[in-house]
């Protein structure tokens, strides 16, 4: 048993920045992945004939309410038995974890769509709006400004679970944390203390900028 | 006008209401006596459903420095009611004290705010098992007996949201009485109704008026039910009383500008 | 591969999946004492509750799960020098107390998504504080908890799953376990135990629902709302919920 040591805590601190640092590289990766995909199965969903929008919509729910860390044991393994053994536990970490995030954000992405008038979708008609003009220049521009709070806030929250990747050997804060007590025996303390208060940190202003965000456009007029 | 002998029930005595920099109510005084009806008149934000919210204790008057000489207060059957008695002196009275007071006052709402997790019997129980402390059967006994009154025997076991608005607000009235008020407060009680809906309402409340003798503040722009239920009129503008006098009085001859003004324009509604 | 030499090993994962269930029923139950207890205290118009709260609730939410299960499993018993007897409590603990300040901001949403005019009422018939909240607000408030606290409950299922890195051996720790032995597929137990989480998604999903039908009955709607067909055009064990709070503020704002 020992507690709390500012020498230790000293020591740890650069290991766990560097695993941080690990962290953000995977959120951006995932974030990407995460907001083109689940832009991708929104549109899906809203406008590709039964045949395909069916199994993309069961493929996603099926994503939705398993573990991420089942998926990404799962992928990581299938990736080195069978495609390349010699794939990052970087890459596929972060795509699968952009991949399960896609499940919600499309879930947003698509709130967003049926949010806008009926009246949208008919004017664009009515003006005889080739389909991709009708997405992007009426539709998606729209649907931005309804969904950006509630992705972001999914992007925080897959920022937080980064660290599932630490079961692929992705060298992330717990990794590093591991690196440390395996060498010294102690250190979880302060390792892990680090560690929550580095998340803490880093997720605490961008949650209150978007819930700020949020009440502004609740406010604003459409 | 009727004459008080008697002490008042209700005293308004120089009482003051912000709402942030909005003054409402700038010291103002009346008196209530026992067993009156009083409709108060006037254009919205003139301050009426202010007055019976503060009775209902919903608001809290503004706090005047030494409410002794200032006033400020309001009384209610004799004692302080918006202030406690501490020392001899006047004190902003707390929730302990507010809870104990407010007991012998009824409110009935525009909106109803009957509770829609309770079943109609058990809207008009809940209150005086729970805060009454009565049994459940003689409350069970008092609420039918009420619920019969208000032409309702037959919904006792529906949900509120079954009912119509005008069934849902006699149920709010037989709510209130069942607390044995001796003041009831009646606040817009037929605006939120649809219009074929408020003779009832208003039938059962003549009733509740010829056979009791609570004192009843009443907000409403029905002027012909003010003209029927009440002995008294009292026309607010800014928060003040710009006129008062009996119903007939008030109604065919009304001597203020701004009394003509407003009964012309709600009576061309 | 060896077929029967995976389905003979079938039965071996009983225990690890009473595991999971263990885990998954017991920090729900915890998380839900801890969501009332938190949301109701983040409602609170005393400074002196309110406070305190509000700091438990912003710390946990901000931090990471993952990073919190670590912590409870190792620093915390360097810390305070207790180690439970019983491993998965300390999954149980953590998991609770994330989902359970997550799920408190639901319990303050519905709250204070209670119309103003039933507070009203309550005063007028002269209820004390805590009659007004068990009689009048919290009856009110719990149908419209439901869905997001459903969404909450599956979310913490899912999370379970990582109670396998700190030495619980539930379903996923069972799998990884037994898929590495000779002649066992690992690829297979893993695509079985999806399969397994999935389902269990599903039974919440559906336990919830009917609870949520149940509770609209309590208040004299027979059909669902508007707010529960959202749900179902969702289509999803899971409906589109949102991350943080808001979930039902938005939500309440049809019963007014």
């Amino acid at each position: 048993m020992s507690g709390w040591s500012n020498e230790r805590a000293a020591e740890i601190f650069p290991m766990v920045l560097d695993g941080f640092w690990v962290v953000l590289q995977v959120t951006l990766v995932a974030s990407v992945i995460a907001v083109v995909l689940g832009l991708l199965v929104a549109i899906v969903e809203q406008s590709a004939p039964p045949a395909v929008r069916r199994p993309v919509s069961w493929f996603m729910q099926f994503i939705r309410n398993t573990p991420l860390l089942v998926q990404v044991l799962f992928v990581w393994y299938a990736v080195s038995l069978y495609i390349n053994p010699e794939w990052s536990a970087f890459a596929v970490g972060s795509a699968v974890l952009g991949l399960h995030y896609a499940s919600y954000t499309s879930e947003s992405f698509r709130a967003g769509i049926e949010a806008i008038p009926k009246g949208q979708w008919e004017a664009a008609t009515a003006l005889s709006l080739p389909a991709h003009r009708t997405w992007f220049a009426v539709i998606l521009p729209q649907m931005m400004r309804r969904s950006t709070a509630a992705v972001a806030n999914w992007l925080i929250a897959m920022f937080k679970e980064v660290p599932t990747l630490f079961a692929i050997g992705v060298i992330e804060m717990i990794a590093q944390v591991q690196t440390y007590t395996g060498l010294n025996y102690t250190g979880d303390v302060e390792g892990y203390t680090i560690a929550g208060l580095l998340f803490l940190a880093a997720s605490y202003p961008v949650a209150v900028a978007m819930r700020r965000l949020e009440i502004r456009l609740a406010k604003s007029n459409y | 006008m009727p004459s008080q002998t008697t002490d008042p029930i209700i005293k308004f005595d120089r009482v003051n209401k912000s709402f942030g920099d909005l003054e409402v109510l700038k010291g103002l005084s009346f008196e209530i006596g026992a067993g009156e009806r009083v409709t108060l008149i006037g254009p919205s934000g003139s301050g009426k459903t202010t007055i019976l919210r503060l009775l209902m204790t919903l608001e809290l008057v503004t706090p005047v420095k030494h409410p002794d000489e200032n006033g400020g207060v309001i009384w209610v059957e004799g004692a302080p009611y918006s202030h406690m008695e501490k020392g001899g002196k006047l004190h902003v009275a707390s929730e302990r004290y507010l809870r104990q007071r407010r007991q012998k006052v009824g409110m009935v709402f525009q909106q109803f705010n009957l509770f829609p997790n309770m079943k109609v019997l058990r809207n008009v129980t809940e209150a005086q098992v729970h805060t009454l402390k009565r049994s459940k059967e003689e409350a069970e006994s008092k609420a039918r007996d009420l619920l019969d009154l208000v032409g309702l025997s037959d919904k006792v076991d529906n949900y509120p949201n079954q009912l119509s608005g005008g069934q849902q607000q006699r149920v709010a009235i037989a709510r209130a009485l069942a607390m044995d008020p001796d003041i009831l407060l009646l606040d817009e009680v037929t605006s939120a109704l649809d219009p074929e809906l408020v003779a009832d309402v208003l039938g059962v409340l003549r009733d509740i008026a010829d056979t009791t003798n609570i004192t009843m503040l009443i907000v409403t722009h029905e002027m012909g039910f003010a003209k029927d239920v009440s002995n008294r009129v009292m026309m607010f503008d800014q928060g003040v009383i710009v006129e008062e006098d009996t119903p007939d009085r008030i109604f065919s001859d009304p001597q203020e500008v701004r009394t003509q003004d407003f009964l012309r324009a709600v009576l061309s509604e | 591969m060896d077929w029967q030499t995976i389905i003979d090993s079938l039965p071996s994962y009983a225990e690890p999946f009473w595991v999971t269930v263990q885990v998954t029923v017991g920090a729900s139950a915890l998380a839900l004492v801890v969501a009332f207890g938190l949301g109701l205290m983040t409602s609170s118009k005393h400074l002196i509750v309110r406070t305190p709260a509000r700091t438990v609730v912003e710390f946990i939410r901000g931090s990471s799960v993952v990073v919190q299960l670590f912590w409870f499993a190792y620093a915390m018993p360097q810390l305070l020098g207790i180690q439970f007897d019983y491993a998965i409590l300390t999954g149980i603990i953590a998991l609770a107390l994330n989902y359970g300040a997550y799920s408190s901001e639901v319990v303050r949403g519905a709250i204070a998504a209670v119309p103003k005019g039933q507070l009203e009422a309550a005063t007028a018939l002269n209820f004390t504080s805590a009659q007004k909240m068990r009689l009048v607000i919290l009856p009110q408030a719990w149908p419209e908890m439901i869905p997001s606290l459903c969404s909450f409950a599956i979310m913490l299922l899912k999370a379970s799953a990582l109670v396998s890195l700190v030495q619980i051996i539930d379903l996923t720790a069972w799998a990884e376990t037994l898929g590495r032995r000779p002649g066992q597929d690992l690829l297979v137990h893993l695509g079985l135990i999806l399969v397994i989480y999935f389902i269990l998604a599903w039974l919440i999903w559906t336990g919830m629902r009917a609870l949520e039908r149940r509770a609209k009955r309590g208040l004299g709607q027979g059909h669902p709302t508007t707010r529960t067909k959202d749900t179902e055009t969702v289509g999803g064990v899971l409906g589109g919920l949102e991350p943080d709070d808001h979930v039902v503020t938005e939500g309440g704002g049809d019963r007014a």
